[in-house]
């Protein structure tokens, strides 16, 4: 069951973490959009967007999950080992969204993933 | 979209909204531990479960922390590439590491400290890069 829901938090992170970033590039939020006077203007403008829609429905499928693996689980083991995303979202950034993975990039990515399987150990 | 090599820089805003969503995620998942190992509630796969739980005291906290974490870094993505924005909030998986050590008596072993290492390595190495390296398109 454990192992289950890690899979299905990873999984479901990866494919919303994609769609968020694809889609809040092709529209910037402004700092100034922000603003509380501006805010529910904001909220409602990222409501009609579909792939965040889409990208809210995997979270929420990630949040349930992680609610289930934290019943099940120490913070300190559920908490890192969800991060095996990292890795893998840092290729798909590079192949999916062509964002510039530098060799500091690369090599930090590979850092934190070390060290988030180290954490889970 | 072009890529444009590490030209742009950090800004302070970009600064100050991943310490944002960093504080909401360790925050966040904090109170959600919380309030979960102080409820003897058994999870199964009844949705009406979860939402009885969504509503007691210090889940209702994380979740509404998580709501506003979620909002930030949807922000975030749109200042800063996805390859940048991973690595450098992943201080918040450290911060719950000795968060579950301090309140819940979690063992840390040294592999986790490590692990710990590893992982502000890793940010340094990401902070010297540009935050974002695509184009982007004006506001709407």
């Amino acid at each position: 069951m454990k192992w289950l829901m890690v899979a299905i938090i990873v999984g479901s992170t990866v494919l919303a973490d994609l769609l968020q970033s694809f889609e809040m590039k092709r529209h910037v939020v402004a700092a100034e959009d922000l603003r509380p006077g501006r805010l529910a203007g904001m909220l409602r403008g990222l409501a009609q967007r579909g792939p965040l829609v889409v990208a809210v429905f995997f979270m929420a499928i990630s949040f349930f999950a992680f609610m289930k693996l934290l019943s099940v689980a120490d913070l300190s083991f559920a908490v890192p080992v969800t991060a095996a995303s990292v890795a893998l979202e840092t290729v798909l950034a590079r192949l999916v969204l062509r964002e510039n993975v530098t060799a500091w990039r690369w090599a930090g990515a590979l850092c934190v993933a070390c060290g988030v399987a180290l954490l889970a150990m | 979209m072009q890529v444009s090599p590490g030209t742009r820089r950090v800004d302070l805003k970009t600064k100050l909204l991943t310490a944002f969503v960093v504080s909401t995620n360790v925050l966040g998942n904090f109170a959600m531990s919380w309030g979960l190992k102080h409820q003897a509630v058994d999870l199964g796969l009844s949705p009406l479960a979860y939402i009885r739980l969504i509503f007691t005291p210090w889940v209702l906290l994380g979740t509404s922390l998580l709501i506003l974490w979620l909002l930030s870094r949807m922000t975030l993505l749109g200042w800063a590439d996805l390859s940048y924005v991973l690595p450098m909030t992943s201080i918040a998986y450290v911060f719950s590491a000795v968060l579950g050590k301090v309140f819940f008596g979690e063992q840390v072993t040294w592999q986790r400290w490590l692990g710990t290492a590893f992982i502000v390595i890793g940010i340094v190495f990401v902070g010297r890069t540009a935050a974002n390296t695509t184009k982007q398109e004006p506001a709407r």
